[in-house]
């Protein structure tokens, strides 16, 4: 039992006499783990592991086991925070709402501001404009928003529900309370695609309830949107917008949700930081908008370029080469040459660069995460030599993705070793890691059962990390991102060739206090 | 270019709602050459037959099942060409034609019917099916509004214009003024608006007064009045539509009429549905000849 006086942690507390006690009676009650015949099990667990279940398991039709994604609404909520003195709604049930929230908190260590209005059976049966009525009102004199962001869950989808009758007919009816806080929707089925559809959809929806259409077009020279997609690295925010502001103070990031997850002690508030209302509301006056994520925005994309007849650009500043592109597309936006500042930046990471180098080289990686995250990343490994052997995306998208992806792999030498999984979970990379293995494992926290499973390294970048703290705060974005990603993966491979050469005079014939 | 309409025909199960539409639209397009995009909403997919000359078409859901997610679908995997002269290529007859789309849905019993109309919308709308050249995007939807997938056609910045099909008996009329009712929740806070009732005769005792006076009750008009004939029933056998089958029969220029009449139509409300009483007060005053008394309620014949 816990001692009030000290109170351990689980990894400790198990071990007292009293769990080890009953841990072993447990064993005992199942027999041999709980199974009848203990060396079947054992045959069909190393039969897991064999080309033969590689192939029946890639095979795989019907179910998802350890998904490499999340639904809708959770990236619509964070399309929502990026918007100044806003409040997300997800409209539908309320344990959805409360696992977003602690989706996010797991990952930031931050309160995550969302409110749900909580449908029930009725509201399954009769429609949940009820619901909304209420829910819109009393979010509204609760928590003050300037702007509420409303998105949807499986089950107001599957009644269809329709939010502009809805959040217009909230609106009538409430005696003049909603008439000064803007609203914006976006329908969100979280059984379509992944957390960044829901990005999409509802920056696409914000941006265009927010930029009505105008009789005559309006430009504000010299104005360029940078929309950073659904993008887990606070610090990469704040790089790219360190970036941009060595080119021209009329770049504008639309939808910055850098702050929100980043507060201080002391008295908490409610919003932070986030694109003001007036910024997001002349986004359609801007001569340009880049997407730091192609395929985050793919719907957005088309308001951009076709309703508001806009310049569309899209860059990945991850990498090197990404970097590069970015930095140049805004030389050529702004008509400003490349400052100093990022020269020097860009030398450093060069160096850096050279300096690992003989670390990453020819190691082999699985990397598995985000569309637009992997391709940043895979291209950086490509820039140090390393091996993508397998890049799995399980939210893949349907057009273009691969092709892109392909682009990138065949700069490396050896890229006809290196394979794209699209629409493949974890479970498949269990197989592909026994079968194919590789050197080290890049993602987020779920390769962690992978890593006990296969004993392949995992060094974690993406989204979520739940078990190691702060790598929120860092940028993987820009020269000092890269930097970033080089300390982790570099650190990663030396922490694991100390780990392989610690056996007194076993491996430990490696000298290895300089590298 | 005219601005693109959109319409929809609803109606009870059984009024013969897919069988009016699609005359109507082939007479739109035979005779007033008409570009049209058909949408059928009823997992049935009976909407498009006529046109197409085929038993039905494959659906988007049943396409999308197979193929995995609707997103593997292209446009043209589910959008297809009317046969001969509603074809896009055949100019003989007409410039107009006729697309057909069917949204399917699952088995009687099974899954969920209003989502794969929500589903199959929002991919026609997304691969671009609703194109510039068109002139009407006719949906076709099933029974009264069920649930909110059924109202998808009535969603803001969709069918504009609504068209009930019904007859003089009692629960077809039943079913026009709930689905009135339907029509006239999203008209508060959208653009969707009642243009009419079609009444396609059974041939039941002052149909056409009492068709009429429901019309103008619910504060609409009865856009026409299809009187009942064999000849649809003899063109249906063979999968084509009166109009194509025989374009200068009486039948065929009711549907010509109709056609006109909705090319033509301007009224356009913010329907007034009735009570129930006010509806039966209806039937009474017009359906049959008897009145009957509150004491007759739920007595059998011979006991009355």
């Amino acid at each position: 039992m816990q001692d009030v006086e000290k109170i351990v942690n689980g990894q400790k507390l198990f071990l007292k006499e009293e769990y080890q006690t009953s841990l072993a009676a447990k064993k005992e009650f199942e027999s041999s783990m709980g199974s009848v015949n203990p060396a079947k099990v054992e045959e069909v667990g190393e039969w897991t592991k064999s080309w033969d279940y590689r192939e029946k398991n890639l095979a795989r039709e019907a179910i998802t086991v350890n998904p490499a994604k999340a639904c809708q609404p959770l990236g619509a909520i964070m399309a929502g925070l990026g918007f100044e003195n806003t409040m997300p709604y997800v409209h539908g049930s309320h344990g959805c709402v409360a696992y977003f929230r602690s989706y996010f908190t797991r990952h930031f260590k931050e309160p995550t501001p969302c409110v749900s209005d909580s449908m029930s059976e009725s509201a399954a049966v009769f429609g949940g404009l009820a619901n909304m009525k209420d829910g819109l009102r009393n979010c509204n004199a609760m928590y003050k928003p300037e702007h509420i962001s409303v998105s949807t869950t499986c089950m107001a989808e599957v009644i269809g529900d329709d939010l502009n009758a809805f959040v217009q007919g909230a609106r009538e009816e409430a005696e003049g309370e909603l008439d000064d806080t803007l609203i914006t929707y976006a329908h969100t089925p979280s059984f379509v695609g992944s957390h960044i559809t829901g990005y999409d959809n509802m920056m696409k929806a914000t941006l265009e309830q927010l930029n009505p259409p105008k009789s005559e077009k309006v430009v504000d020279e010299g104005r360029i949107n940078i929309i950073p997609g659904f993008e887990p690295y606070l610090g990469s925010l704040a790089e790219v917008k360190e970036i941009c502001a060595e080119f021209s103070d009329k770049i504008v990031m639309i939808g910055d949700h850098e702050a929100q997850w980043n507060t201080g002690a002391g008295e908490y508030q409610l919003y932070a930081g986030g694109t003001p209302m007036e910024v997001a509301k002349t986004a359609i006056n801007a001569e340009a908008t880049v997407s730091l994520q192609k395929y985050s925005t793919v719907q957005t994309a088309k308001t951009i370029k076709n309703k508001w007849k806009q310049g569309y650009e899209t860059c990945n500043p991850i990498g090197l080469a990404g970097t590069d592109e970015f930095v140049m597309k805004l030389s050529e936006l702004s008509g400003k040459e490349v400052s100093e500042k990022l020269k020097s930046e860009r030398a450093q990471l060069v160096d850096a660069m050279q300096d690992s180098y003989p670390y990453m080289h020819g190691k082999k990686f699985a990397i598995y995460g985000d569309p637009d995250f992997l391709l940043g990343l895979v291209s950086f490994i490509v820039e140090m030599g390393g091996i993508p052997t397998h890049v799995l995306c399980h939210n893949a998208p349907r057009k273009g993705w691969e092709k892109d992806m392909q682009e990138i792999l065949d700069k490396s030498p050896w890229a006809k070793d290196c394979q794209i999984w699209p629409n493949k979970d974890l479970w498949h990379l269990r197989s592909l890691l026994f079968t194919e293995p590789v050197d080290f494992m890049i993602g987020n926290v779920y390769g962690k059962e992978l890593y006990r499973d296969t004993g392949t390294p995992l060094i974690r970048i993406g989204f979520p990390i739940f078990d190691r703290h702060h790598l929120h705060r860092y940028s993987i974005s820009g020269y000092k991102g890269a930097l970033n990603l080089l300390t982790w993966i570099t650190n990663g491979i030396l922490d694991q060739l100390d780990e392989e050469t610690k056996d007194i005079g076993e491996t430990d014939y490696f000298f290895d206090a300089v590298r | 270019m005219a601005e693109l309409r959109q319409i929809a025909f609803y109606g009870k199960g059984g009024i013969g709602k897919s069988t009016t539409s699609q005359n109507t639209l082939a007479a739109m397009c035979h005779y007033y050459g008409q570009k049209i995009l058909i949408v059928g909403c009823d997992p049935k997919a009976d909407s498009t037959r006529l046109i197409l000359h085929e038993k039905a078409q494959s659906t988007i859901m049943q396409l999308a099942s197979e193929a995995g997610t609707v997103e593997d679908l292209e446009l043209e995997d589910v959008c297809k060409p009317g046969a001969d002269e509603f074809h896009p290529d055949n100019e003989e007859i007409t410039e107009g034609y006729i697309m057909c789309t069917e949204s399917g849905g699952p088995e009687p019993g099974v899954g969920c019917a209003g989502r794969g109309v929500i589903t199959a919308i929002n991919f026609l709308e997304e691969e671009g099916a609703y194109d510039d050249e068109l002139d009407f995007v006719s949906y076709d939807v099933l029974g009264d509004v069920v649930c909110g997938g059924f109202a998808m056609p009535i969603r803001e910045g969709k069918a504009q214009e609504i068209y009930i099909v019904m007859s003089g008996e009692m629960m077809a009329m039943y079913a026009a003024n709930n689905i009135s009712k339907g029509i006239l929740k999203y008209a508060n806070t959208g653009g969707v608006r009642l243009a009419g009732l079609v009444c396609n005769a059974r041939m039941t005792d002052k149909e056409y007064d009492l068709a009429k006076h429901l019309a103008k009750q619910i504060g609409t008009q009865m856009i026409h009045f299809v009187p009942r004939s064999n000849h649809v029933q003899r063109a249906e056998l063979r999968r084509m539509t009166v109009v194509e089958f025989s374009p200068n029969s009486e039948q065929a220029m009711e549907y010509k009429e109709l056609a006109r009449k909705i090319i033509a139509n301007d009224l356009k409300v913010i329907p007034e549905p009735l009570e129930m009483d006010d509806l039966e007060n209806l039937l009474m005053e017009f359906g049959l000849d008897e009145e009957v008394e509150e004491d007759a309620i739920g007595k059998k014949a011979e006991e009355a």
